[in-house]
């Protein structure tokens, strides 16, 4: 069964990776010094009995591998422990995560709602007006700094119009700038993906069958051709959803979104370092997980890809 | 698509050789570095004073030379990262793909990593332990971006070692190094050419991004993304201090990005550089 053993080996490098990189990210983290130096760094009178209470207390005279495995198995348990100066960090993380995963699947929905129509005009008439303007709009949208785009949003829809709330989470319309910031870079990846996936489709054999058989121009298109073409749009989604998270977290702060890039960087600006470790380590293990389960999702719809 | 084509060429250079030629010619232009400052002219709006075309900003300064001058870090960032990147990728790529083997491993699960953390999640975790610094940023992006050369020369290396002109060339006797710098590589040169270009764009954006966020640039030296997180404070009511700054990181953003795309129909027909 080569199935069987390209799914192991796939899932055997994901658990790799997510271990190199909590690996290297609880190691750099120790490498900012005694957190408990840190903690009491605004305290006046302080003892050597006060820093190794606060070494006991958050398990640090404890060696690396013992550490590094609370941390893993917390992970997985969502016993996170504490931060240095926020309480619990497990609240904390669940709040941002869902605020973060909102937004993404906003975006998302924002820009799938462009840039497949769109995309799918551009490749039924290649080399049109419509498809060579598509392509220019499509290389504009990909040169904007995402959190400049933000901060020109702020200036036409908050400061100058009145329309929508600048920043923080309050209510539906807080979403809409932020969705857009990010659905504008999203969608300009997107359209391009879409319009060469799609001209690929429409040159295959079945949409010749299918035209011939007499069926409608549009079940060609959105029946056949479409949901052909999904398969590839699905893959180089989980792959952008690495750069999708790295985005969220500038265009995050711009908006003052309460989430987890938001976290990341307050936890910088503080040097609460056990937040900072959790965040990225959560990201990283999202990321590993949709790129495997596309993978995954890839080998049970198109038996034909090659097991490499 | 012969006209598309001339246009993104025309305008990438226009753009490019526009904002890149103000930069190179900066300290001629702007002999005190956009440092000056006049009190007396803060805040002024743009288009109201010749001698401030862009108007000025919170401490007087003349915004049109503080983007001039600020361009210096974005292109020098961009394209030292990327030549770098390219250097460090090229020769991994080429070993890994011509011996196989521990080179192949090594690039292969680099690469699954690099994946899984996005380049500014890597920065910000990075630059919050050693310190912000123009030397740490260059240095990170090119330890974010080798792997993207090395799998893209890694890709056109397995398929040329097989050409028949490659087999000639060993079956001549030439050494493998000859035979990866002379015969391989100016073979795999156009999808490395276009990626390149990509990449100073992609640089540049990502070295504002981070300047932005206070993990950058040192705010004493005009930058763009330096200039937008000052001029955040402002927008309600000095729109303009952040406007030119972004508008410049766009365009010369936009003609990067179209001077790849020109290159990629003219360099890369088969489509390796997606």
């Amino acid at each position: 069964m080569p199935v069987l053993g390209y799914i192991a080996k796939r899932v055997f490098q994901a658990i790799f990776v997510v271990i190199v990189v909590t690996l290297f990210i609880s190691f750099a983290i120790r490498l900012t010094g005694d957190p408990a130096v840190m903690m009491l760094r605004e305290s006046a009178n302080v003892t050597p009995e006060d820093l190794q209470r606060i070494r006991e207390g958050l398990g640090l005279d404890r060696s690396f591998p013992v550490q590094y495995w609370e941390f893993i198995s917390g992970l997985f348990t969502g016993n996170l422990g504490d931060s240095f100066f926020r309480g619990a960090i497990a609240p904390l993380v669940a709040d941002a995560l869902g605020a973060t995963l909102l937004l993404a699947a906003t975006s998302l929905v924002v820009s799938l709602i462009i840039s497949i129509p769109l995309g799918v005009h551009a490749a039924r008439h290649r080399g049109s007006l419509a498809d060579q303007t598509i392509r220019i709009l499509s290389l504009t949208g990909l040169s904007f700094p995402n959190f400049w785009l933000g901060i020109m949003l702020i200036l036409i829809f908050s400061v100058t119009l009145g329309w929508l709330p600048a920043s923080g989470f309050r209510g539906p319309a807080s979403l809409i700038m932020p969705a857009v910031t990010i659905g504008v870079i999203l969608t300009a990846t997107n359209l391009r993906i879409v319009r060469t996936t799609m001209l690929d489709t429409l040159n295959q054999q079945f949409i010749m069958v299918a035209r011939a058989k007499g069926l409608t121009e549009r079940s060609v298109i959105y029946k056949h051709a479409l949901r052909n073409s999904s398969i590839a749009l699905v893959t180089y989604l989980g792959l952008q959803f690495g750069s999708l998270m790295g985005g969220l977290v500038v265009v995050e702060l711009v908006f003052n979104w309460p989430g987890m890039g938001t976290l990341a960087v307050d936890a910088i600006a503080q040097r609460d370092y056990p937040i900072l470790q959790t965040v990225i380590s959560i990201l990283a293990m999202m990321i590993v997980a949709v790129n495997l389960i596309v993978d995954l999702v890839y080998v049970a719809l198109d038996p034909r890809i090659r097991l490499e | 698509m012969s006209a598309l084509k001339s246009f993104e060429f025309v305008a990438g250079i226009f753009l490019i050789a526009l904002i890149g030629g103000a930069v190179v010619l900066s300290p001629f232009l702007f002999p005190d570095g956009g440092t000056a400052q006049s009190l007396v002219d803060r805040l002024t709006p743009p288009f109201q004073a010749a001698q401030y075309p862009l108007g000025t900003d919170p401490l007087g300064r003349d915004i049109l030379a503080r983007v001039v001058v600020g361009g210096r870090i974005s292109f020098f960032v961009g394209i030292v990262s990327a030549i770098g990147a390219v250097a460090i990728g090229t020769v991994i790529g080429l070993l890994a793909g011509y011996y196989r083997g521990v080179w192949d491993t090594f690039l292969m699960r680099f690469a699954d990593i690099q994946l899984a953390l996005p380049f500014i999640l890597l920065a910000i975790t990075v630059i919050a332990i050693i310190g912000p610094g123009l030397d740490r940023i260059i240095l990170l992006m090119i330890v974010a971006q080798w792997v993207q050369y090395a799998r893209l020369i890694r890709g056109s290396v397995l398929s040329l070692r097989e050409a028949e002109y490659v087999q000639a060339a060993q079956s001549y006797g030439l050494r493998d190094r000859a035979i990866l710098f002379r015969h391989i590589l100016p073979n795999a040169m156009g999808p490395l050419v276009i990626l390149g270009t990509l990449n100073v764009a992609t640089n540049i954006l990502l070295e504002s991004s981070l300047t932005f966020l206070g993990l950058g640039i040192d705010p004493l030296t005009p930058s763009w993304g330096g200039m937008l997180a000052d001029g955040r404070n402002y927008i309600q009511t000095a729109p303009w201090v952040t406007i030119f700054p972004g508008l410049a990181i766009m365009l010369t953003v936009l003609g990067l990005n179209l001077l790849g795309d020109w290159l990629r129909d003219r360099l890369d027909p088969l489509g390796r550089v997606t």
